[in-house]
């Protein structure tokens, strides 16, 4: 019987015993025992794999139908379809499987059969365990075919009960109203039926099945039974469908269950403790941990490959060590940096607040703090690590939480309390949370101990503002959101205490966290962000999507180029060898016989394939990808250190938080601006005010004109009022004087700042403040120590409303503390207590906010401020004459870019309030909430009477002009994207200098439509070709026939593009897109307003996906993330907004202007050295390595080396390594000051000039240049020669010494060359490197190693009897010179002809040293002048000057751009045109805002 | 409670660590640094250096290296009477000599070296140069099996071979004799075969086996193959030219870096009529083949190959694989002996530095107005 007859189609289950019948026969007598074991077992493999197949599919599809039912909301599928699906599915499985193992599928027909004798026993437990395998792992394709619309369908929390339950996808569960017993039965007796029906199918005396029908026959069957018996339970009929797929749920947690006071009830989860552990290895897994982690890469895996190869004696052509010992290098280097990162906290470019702690130290202190834990009715003080999941704590105020707790109940009414979530997001201002109803009651310890309430909800996660479950109490069920959540890691404040339910233990939020890092794409010597021990702060930060900068691309292109380059010299030389082998080794086989085993010339071939490979792997130097590490991480050090990178004030130094992309900081071409807190401070000063028609703030000088910047006199003195805030300015006296002589209308006014708000304060007696206070002026000294007692603190919502409670304060009227009823105020010294009726808060909509004040006389009065258009229209007739006294007033602000407000008050009767708080607290329960409530603030807030308007200074970060005029020069685009106004944005570009008044015109797009964006969008770019066409005079005629974007990259004159969030919406669609981008991009500035972070990420996408250019975003809020983490590369300012940014971004530092230094300094220097670096590299690397490839035809293609082995394994690490690192980590081509004055300098790094496929093709045919010459000389010169007493020359180890010995003198020249910025380390590396060569020659050469090792060291005495004869040394020097010579005149040719701008900076510089001309102090005089514009205000008088003096700064250090390879005339042209025109445009202040109108 | 938020949150009146950057010129990047550059003055003044040195230098070489007198004689087909004697199976283990007539028209004064050249013997196939055991030359009693002498390590019968390995199989083993005819007499010129290796491989490289005399130092062990004396009887005469220390076969052992090349073979020793050199005349060289005993059967195998490709057969058998065997004699200099290659390739890149030099003066001049008024600027 043949064996394939034996696997034909056998009818269920009796198969396997046909087959091993079937192989017993067939196996002749006398077959080896052994043998014989080994079919069995491969037979039982081979069942449980189709076992594992069978179950696999029949588990798969009658998921996918429950999750197609269920996910879909039954609009794809219902309970006739799950049925049949499942059905079908079984038939399906029989035949995948039914002819080898039987295709059970099911534990409890695998039981039955074996009950019936027809399976044996011992395979019962196997088949169980493969078919619940199986099962687990379709629940796993299922949860991911079916991923997305699970999350839609459960809305994020995935659960097993309630409504939008998905367990069920699952697993079955009985339906609500069967009791256990009945479902038992149910599952018995549907079981039980199946078995009844197959058996009966089976049995060959009932009336047959038609042969390869049973399946269906099986099928059918089991569909009668789902459609019989389904309701109950879902029918599962099959233990490994419900037990895999709910293992499979309960590994990815779908939902939990804690309840309070229970703790044996809830250890049942086993969830995590609250013990923490940031420390990914200890001692002993650290070793196989690292391992296993870095041989993922791979890099290393193919070192390792070829190691292996090695190891296969036939084809070693070097030895073992060649590969191990860099191998080992570069995963010792790894390794080591792997383990101080674990160890220390925080990786070392970025010290984390925890300082200079160890990681497992710190984890030991957090998890050692104590809280009071509530334990069988009494308050108990455990550790933190010993906190449990369902365990009640206890918080009291200033106290950190120790887990993700539920909150209770609390000191304060309705179980309030407020925390501080700086340690989670860094936003210092307090936040509420509330405790619900039912549990804020329970406020003693007795009550507490008796809460037994469970609390389900979604599994932990890393959402920080999103928390879904509920809590069941008392038959009750109740909603629970993110509102009733205290977050480990907060700060309890302004409470005296509370308690809470612990939910999420820290622990298992780790556990989560240390898998993302795990998953994330690893990298050599990548500092991977270190876990803190705030868990949930460092979740939500995320993993960033791994970037890499384009040179890595590249360099992987190259490498996998120069992989297939490797092959074909492999190919090239194995043929070379197969024919050598055929026509000459064959003969020269009685002094060389072939190896053993290799019979023919082919395979010689095919091994020294394999040997040429080995010898050959150098072109793909081991060490490339750890030197890149190494030198990117020494640049991101440089940019740890620098001193001007510091913020003083803030006391933060810069940061590379990653390391990785340090080379394309000197590439980027778009910078996208997030605007408040990265240009502007975020620090709102209360700048000017009017009230009642007459404008104060003005800053005057003795003779009462206006005074001009940098002149200001004396600051008003507010010592009279011992509760002012000292950082408080205002220049202005009149209004104290108003103030003091008791003006009703100012007063008026400050009891409005006083009382119409939503800022809390904080006495503090200690003396002690928490750092990062809002800051209330542009002085703030945060960090003096302030020991004065009983300080006042404010914390508010929005800086707007701080500074100006904070003028109110210092004007008199200080805001002193607040109850949810009362306001308590020191009017001028006397405290008076408002009662507060109601807040009606400030939203987009409305754009003003107003409270309701009953007065200590019983007055009722709403107190109103809000945005003009809003509140100006709510008057009352009889301000008319005032209104329009303010309405000038604003504008005069609006003009000088302050923000303002106007306020409003107005009086109510006793009776209308009572009215009306009577519908608001009806329509507070009401439906449609939203609407009524709105709808009755409306009401209110009409005839109002006008006290005045306030206006607010929005400090821009310092030197952000001159930051954005010198990033324009070079070449940087700037674009700002920012949720503010319009008019905000548009002032704060003027005086930042995006925008000039000199501008040819400012596009403004602000339509609602599709259509009406499309319309503007066009009319722009006529506008913009129409001017240059007659500009140019029809220059460009011809070049218009050609694509739109070339034309419109040709403009002239200067255009900016603002644009709305409306239209951004509709110009970001698919269609629209294009045409968006080209407009956008002629224009000089580009300025979206109103957006929303998505469309800040889509903006960003737009242009990385259509220019191909490198983009930065820098931002400093929670809106800016998605940019940041978009761009290619994000800066994160850590500023007032908290720290989410920094947390997303790649660098962060705490001032705008820092960005031109990381620009135009650290990037480009970056650029410069890394691009250098990888030319020398490759170079390097081919001069090394194509010799061998020459010497392949001397050597009868044999895989023989040229050079020594140790010379192999040691000249990438120890000859040529440090000089080229100490290159690429300090190379300076021009001195920095001179890359802030020619920006300029910065242009080849966004046309990737220094490195692209050209310079990596010329580096490379110089390496072969170079390595032709290293053989062929030598060879030349050997080939007949005799040593001066009269022995060969020619003799192999004198040769490979003089070869190895030229090589390593020709590239130590070379990179003397390459170096343009010789320190004393590069000295020493350059002049160690070589005499480390000689050294260890000569030890290696020495007798004493040869005694020790006489078949290691073979080339003894070789160094001193070859490097003693004048032709060796004749010859290196003749190879060097024929090296390098052509270089040095190529090089010089190319800087004589065509010379780059940083050539000829340098040659200046040369020039300038020895001429001492006054060129630098004039440059110095500017800088005096411009540093001013700190404090100036967009385009006032004044400022125009200092715009001016900075141009002329930066014409004159133009003159050299010219050189540069794309000079851009046109652009020069218009900064002429500027200059030219400075007069007229400095006497127009209004000039702007006129403009921008005008469109 | 207090230290726990002292890990997060600086506190005041607490000396807190700087985290100021220190102002070091290294963190800084301000390192005082040479900052070299390509300057017309530098460039061009080392290439003229460069091509005057050069040319120098390559005029020295040519100079030194026609002074050296070489005469090669290829003998590799003109002894094909002993090919013609082993044809016949039955006299293939008889010795054989032949002899090559020469003159020389003029004296070769000062040293003179004898070689023997073979070409396309590839000495420097990767397999032939790993096979050989450096301890075993040693003098060390190791296991040789395990070294990569293989199939030249052991017999069958397990005999170990010393010395093991295919460079020494195949020593080179004809033997050459050099007469000089003066008067119709042939008197011998007296050549030295010692002093010719490097002092470090015949004193530190190569051991004999440590015993009371050669014989039993190699005791157990067997001559490879090809061999028809064993290692301890290749120069009876002279204790300190036997066994692994002869220089013949240490010469040999230091194999070559190409398939062409030259060994010394003798050196002339300067006594009577040849106290100047070799005095002009007729000279007979006479080579002497041995006998290869074919144990491993290889050599019939090929001999069975050259019968169809109807080859001649001689013996240190090199024309199998188209390799040729020359005699040389040569004087040397102090650059070593005839090497013109060296010298002319000064020469040529002198020449190029030179004419490097003036192009860039040319190219440099010209463009001197545009360069002032880029400076200029």
């Amino acid at each position: 019987m043949s064996d394939r007859s034996c696997w034909e189609v056998v009818p269920g289950l009796e198969a396997t015993y046909f087959l091993q019948h079937c192989r017993a026969t067939e196996t002749p007598v006398g077959a080896k025992l052994v043998r014989g074991l080994l079919r069995i077992r491969n037979q039982l493999v081979r069942e449980c794999l189709a076992e594992l197949l069978s179950t696999f599919v029949l588990i798969i599809i009658t998921l996918g139908t429950a999750a197609q039912k269920i996910a879909f909301f039954e609009t794809k599928g219902n309970l006739i379809t799950s049925y049949v699906g499942s059905a079908i599915a079984v038939m399906v499985g029989i035949y995948v499987a039914g002819g080898i193992s039987g295709a059970h599928m099911n534990p409890a027909f695998s039981l039955a059969m074996c009950l019936t004798g027809q399976f044996p026993w011992w395979k019962f437990p196997i088949f169980v365990v493969v078919q619940t395998l199986a099962s687990f792992i379709s629940a796993g394709a299922v949860y991911i075919l079916y991923y997305d619309a699970i999350w839609h369908y459960s809305n994020g929390t995935l659960t097993v009960s309630g409504p939008r339950e998905t367990a069920s996808i699952f697993a079955t569960y009985p339906a609500d109203n069967v009791s256990l017993a009945n479902g038992f039965l149910d599952q018995v007796i549907g079981t039980g039926v199946l078995l009844v029906g197959v058996m009966g199918l089976m049995d060959t005396r009932n009336k047959p099945v038609p042969k390869g029908l049973e399946p269906v026959a099986v099928a059918l069957l089991v569909l009668s039974i789902e459609c019989s018996m389904g309701a109950n339970c879902g029918c599962p009929l099959n233990p490994a469908r419900d037990i895999g797929p709910r293992l499979f749920t309960y590994v990815a947690e779908e939902e939990r269950r804690v309840r309070a006071n229970a703790r044996e009830y809830n250890e049942k989860f086993q969830y995590a403790s609250n013990c923490i552990k940031t420390s990914k290895y200890n001692i002993v897994t650290f070793l196989p941990v690292n391992l296993f982690e870095q041989f993922q890469e791979v890099a290393n895996t193919y070192f390792l490959f070829l190691l292996i190869l090695q190891l296969i004696p036939q084809i070693s052509s070097l030895s073992w060590f060649t590969t191990i010992v860099p191998l080992v290098l570069v995963l010792t280097i790894t390794a080591v940096k792997d383990a101080t990162d674990d160890y220390v906290s925080g990786s070392p470019c970025a010290p984390l607040p925890t300082g200079q702690e160890f990681r497992h130290k710190s984890d030991n202190q957090v998890n050692n703090r104590q809280s009071q834990v509530l334990i069988g009715g009494v308050l108990r003080q455990e550790q933190w690590m010993n906190v449990r999941v369902g365990d009640i704590i206890k918080l009291e105020n200033n106290q950190f939480v120790a887990a993700d707790l539920l909150l209770l109940s609390s000191s304060e009414p309705h179980g309030l309390c407020y925390i501080e979530t700086a340690e989670l997001d860094g936003e210092t201002n307090m936040k509420v949370r509330q405790a619900i109803p039912v549990t804020a009651e329970l406020g003693d310890t007795s009550q507490l101990a008796r809460f037994d309430g469970e609390v389900i909800c979604e599994p932990p996660n890393n959402k920080l503002d999103k928390f879904g479950g509920t809590l069941y109490w008392k038959e009750n069920k109740y909603p629970l959101s993110n509102q009733n959540m205290l977050l480990r890691g907060c700060v309890l404040r302004n409470t005296e205490w509370c308690f809470g339910l612990v939910i999420f233990a820290g622990g298992l939020r780790q556990q989560l966290l240390l898998c993302c890092t795990e998953q994330g794409e690893r990298h050599p010597l990548m500092p991977s962000r270190s876990p803190g021990p705030d868990t949930k702060l460092m979740q939500n930060s995320g993993r960033t999507k791994f970037k890499r900068t384009s040179i890595d691309r590249l360099m992987n292109t190259l490498v996998l180029w120069i992989f297939g380059f490797l092959v074909c010299m492999g190919v090239i030389l194995a043929i070379g060898n197969a024919i050598w082998e055929h026509e000459v080794g064959v003969c020269f086989q009685i002094y060389l016989p072939w190896d053993e085993g290799v019979h023919s010339a082919f395979f010689s071939g095919f091994l020294s394939f394999w040997s040429y490979i080995i010898i050959l792997n150098t072109v793909v130097p081991i060490s490339l990808y750890v030197s890149v590490e190494v030198i990117r991480l020494g640049h991101s050090y440089f940019i740890n250190w620098d001193k001007k990178m510091y913020c003083a004030k803030r006391r933060t130094p810069a940061e590379a938080r990653t390391t990785t992309l340090n080379e394309e900081l000197g590439q980027v071409e778009y910078i996208f601006s997030d605007k408040t807190g990265t240009l502007t401070q975020n620090i709102m000063v209360f700048s000017k005010c009017s009230v009642n028609g007459h404008s104060y703030g003005d800053v005057q000088d003795m003779l009462g004109h206006k005074a001009e910047l940098g002149e200001r006199p004396e600051p008003v003195d507010f010592s009279f009022n011992p509760l002012a805030d000292p950082r408080f300015q205002f220049w202005d006296p009149s209004l104290l004087e108003a103030v003091k002589l008791g003006d009703l209308h100012v007063h008026e006014f400050f009891r409005l700042l006083s009382l119409c708000h939503t800022v809390m304060s904080e006495e503090k007696s200690e003396g002690r403040r928490a750092a990062g206070s809002i800051p209330l002026g542009h002085r703030t000294l945060s960090l003096t120590p302030m020991l004065s007692t009983g300080e006042l603190l404010y914390k508010a919502q929005s800086p707007d409303e701080g500074a100006l409670v904070t003028a109110a304060r210092n004007f008199g009227f200080v805001f002193r503390s607040r109850t949810p009823k009362t306001i308590t105020v020191h009017e001028l010294g006397q405290a008076i207590t408002y009662e507060l009726l109601a807040i009606l808060d400030f939203n987009n909509i409305r754009k003003r906010m107003s409270v309701i004040i009953r007065s200590p006389e019983g007055k009722i009065r709403l107190y109103c401020k809000g945005a003009d258009t809003i509140l100006l229209e709510r008057l009352h007739p009889v301000n008319q004459d005032l209104t329009s006294i303010t309405t000038d007033h604003l504008n005069e602000y609006a003009g000088e870019g302050l923000r303002t407000l106007v306020l409003a008050y107005r009086d109510l009767e006793e009776s209308y309030y009572r009215d009306w708080s009577e519908r608001l607290h009806r329509a507070g329960s009401a439906e449609a909430r939203e609407d009524h409530l709105a709808q009755l603030y409306d009401e209110v807030e009409h005839d109002m009477m006008l006290l005045g308007a306030t206006a607010i200074e929005d400090k821009l970060q310092q030197g952000v002009p001159e930051t954005i005029a010198i990033l324009t020069l070079a070449n940087i685009k700037i674009w700002v994207l920012t949720g503010d106004k319009q008019e905000t944005a548009v002032n704060i570009a003027y005086s930042c200098k995006m925008l000039t008044d000199d501008m040819t015109e400012v596009f403004i797009v602000t339509g609602h439509t599709v259509l009406e964006v499309r319309e503007e969008l066009r009319k722009a770019r006529e506008k913009m070709m129409d001017a240059s066409r007659s500009v140019c005079n029809g220059f460009y005629q011809e070049k218009l026939s050609s694509k739109l974007t070339s034309v419109l990259e040709a403009i002239a004159g200067e255009y900016a593009l603002v644009i709305n969030g409306h239209s951004l919406a509709h110009a970001l669609e698919a269609d629209m897109e294009v045409e968006f981008l080209e407009t956008a991009c002629a224009c000089k500035a580009v300025i979206c307003c109103r957006v929303t972070p998505l469309q800040k990420a889509q903006v960003v996408e737009l242009v990385k996906k259509y220019k191909k250019a490198v983009t930065l975003a820098i931002g400093d809020g929670a809106n800016d993330v998605s940019m940041i983490k978009t761009a290619h590369i994000g800066v994160g300012i850590s500023g007032q907004e908290g720290i989410q940014a920094v947390l997303a971004s790649d660098y962060s530092f705490s001032q705008f202007k820092f960005l031109q230094r990381l620009l135009l300094v650290h990037g480009r220097w970056s650029y410069l050295r890394m691009c250098k670096f990888l030319c020398y590299f490759f170079y390097k690397n081919f001069a090394f390595t194509m010799v061998h490839f020459w010497f392949g035809f001397f050597c009868g293609f044999s895989a023989q080396t040229v050079y020594d082995q140790y010379f192999i394994t040691l000249y990438n690490i120890v000859y040529t390594s440090l000089p080229v690192l100490a290159m690429g980590v300090f190379d300076q081509d021009v001195p920095e000051q001179r890359s802030m004055e020619y920006p300029k300098l910065y242009e080849p790094g966004q046309l990737n000039l220094l490195f692209n496929k050209r310079e990596f093709f010329i580096c490379i045919a110089q390496g072969i240049y170079t390595s032709i010459l290293m053989f062929f000389i030598p060879y030349g010169v050997f080939a007949d020669a005799t040593r001066d007493d009269g022995a060969q020359l020619a003799d192999y180890q004198s040769f490979a010494v003089t070869v190895a010995t030229s090589l390593v003198i020709v590239v130590s020249v070379q990179i003397g060359l390459d170096t343009g910025f010789w320190t004393a380390i590069n000295h020493f590396f350059i002049w160690g490197s070589l005499a480390a060569y000689f050294t260890i020659l000569f030890t290696m050469h020495s007798d004493g190693l040869f005694r020790m090792f006489p078949n290691q060291f073979r080339f003894v005495g070789n160094a001193q009897n070859t490097l003693a004869q004048p032709t060796v040394w004749l010859t290196i020097a003749l190879t060097t010179v024929v090296c390098i010579v052509p270089v040095v005149a190529f090089r010089f040719l190319k800087l004589d002809l065509k010379p780059e701008l940083s050539d000829t900076v340098r040659y200046t510089q040369l020039v300038r040293k020895k001429q001492k001309t006054q060129h630098r102090c004039m440059r110095h005089a500017g800088r005096v002048g411009s540093r001013r514009s700190g404090y100036a205000f967009s385009h006032q008088e004044g400022f125009g000057e200092l715009i001016m003096s900075g141009k002329n700064m930066r014409l004159s250090s133009l003159a050299l751009s010219s050189f540069a390879p794309r000079p851009s005339t046109s652009w020069i042209e218009t900064l002429r045109k500027k200059k030219g025109c400075e007069g007229s445009s400095a006497g127009s202040p209004s000039g702007a805002t006129d403009k921008t109108l005008r469109v | 409670m207090e230290n726990k938020k002292a890990s997060f949150l600086p506190r005041e009146g607490e000396a807190q660590p700087s985290r100021c950057p220190d102002n070091s010129a290294f963190k800084q990047q301000r390192l005082p640094a040479w900052k070299p550059q390509l300057t017309i003055a530098s460039v061009l003044s080392s290439f003229f250096l460069t091509g005057a040195f050069c040319l120098t230098v390559g005029v020295c070489l040519v100079l030194s290296a026609n002074s050296v007198r070489e005469i090669q004689i290829d003998y590799s087909d003109k002894c094909s009477d002993c090919s013609k004697l082993r044809e016949n199976t039955s006299n293939w283990n008889k010795e054989c000599h032949c002899s090559v007539n020469f003159t020389l028209k003029e004296d070769i004064l000062g040293d003179v070296f004898m070689y023997y050249g073979l070409q396309n013997f590839y000495q420097n196939h990767r397999r032939y140069v790993i096979s050989r055991s450096d301890a075993q030359l040693l003098g060390r009693n190791v296991n040789i099996q395990r070294s990569s002498c293989a199939p030249f390590s052991t017999y069958r019968n397990g005999t170990p071979m010393a010395p093991c390995g295919a460079i020494a199989n195949s020593v080179f083993n004809d033997t050459i004799d050099l007469f000089y005819n003066r008067n119709s007499s042939m008197i011998q010129v007296p050549l030295l075969k010692t002093g010719n290796s490097w002092w470090t491989d015949k004193n530190v490289k190569f051991r004999n086996p440590e015993s009371y005399n050669l014989s039993s130092a190699f005791a157990g062990t067997a001559r490879p193959p090809y061999w028809q004396k064993p290692v301890y009887l290749l120069d009876e005469e002279n204790e300190r030219n036997n066994g692994f220390v002869n220089d013949d076969f240490i010469i040999w052992m230091r194999v070559s870096a190409f398939a062409t090349f030259r060994n010394l073979y003798r050196r002339v020793q300067r006594v009577r009529h040849f106290a100047e050199g070799l005095p002009a005349g007729n000279y007979t060289f006479q080579i002497s083949y041995s006998i290869l005993s074919d144990s491993l059967g290889l050599l019939e195998r090929c001999r069975e190959m050259e019968r169809n490709l109807n080859t001649l057969l001689s013996d240190f058998p090199v024309t199998r694989f188209k390799g040729r065997k020359h005699v040389i004699l040569s004087t040397v200099v102090w650059s070593g002996g005839s090497n013109p290659f060296l010298g002319i390739a000064y020469l040529a890149s002198g020449t190029a530095a030179t004419l490097t030099g003036f192009v860039i003066t040319g190219i440099h001049l010209k463009l001197r107005k545009k360069k002032t008024y880029f400076q200029k600027q």
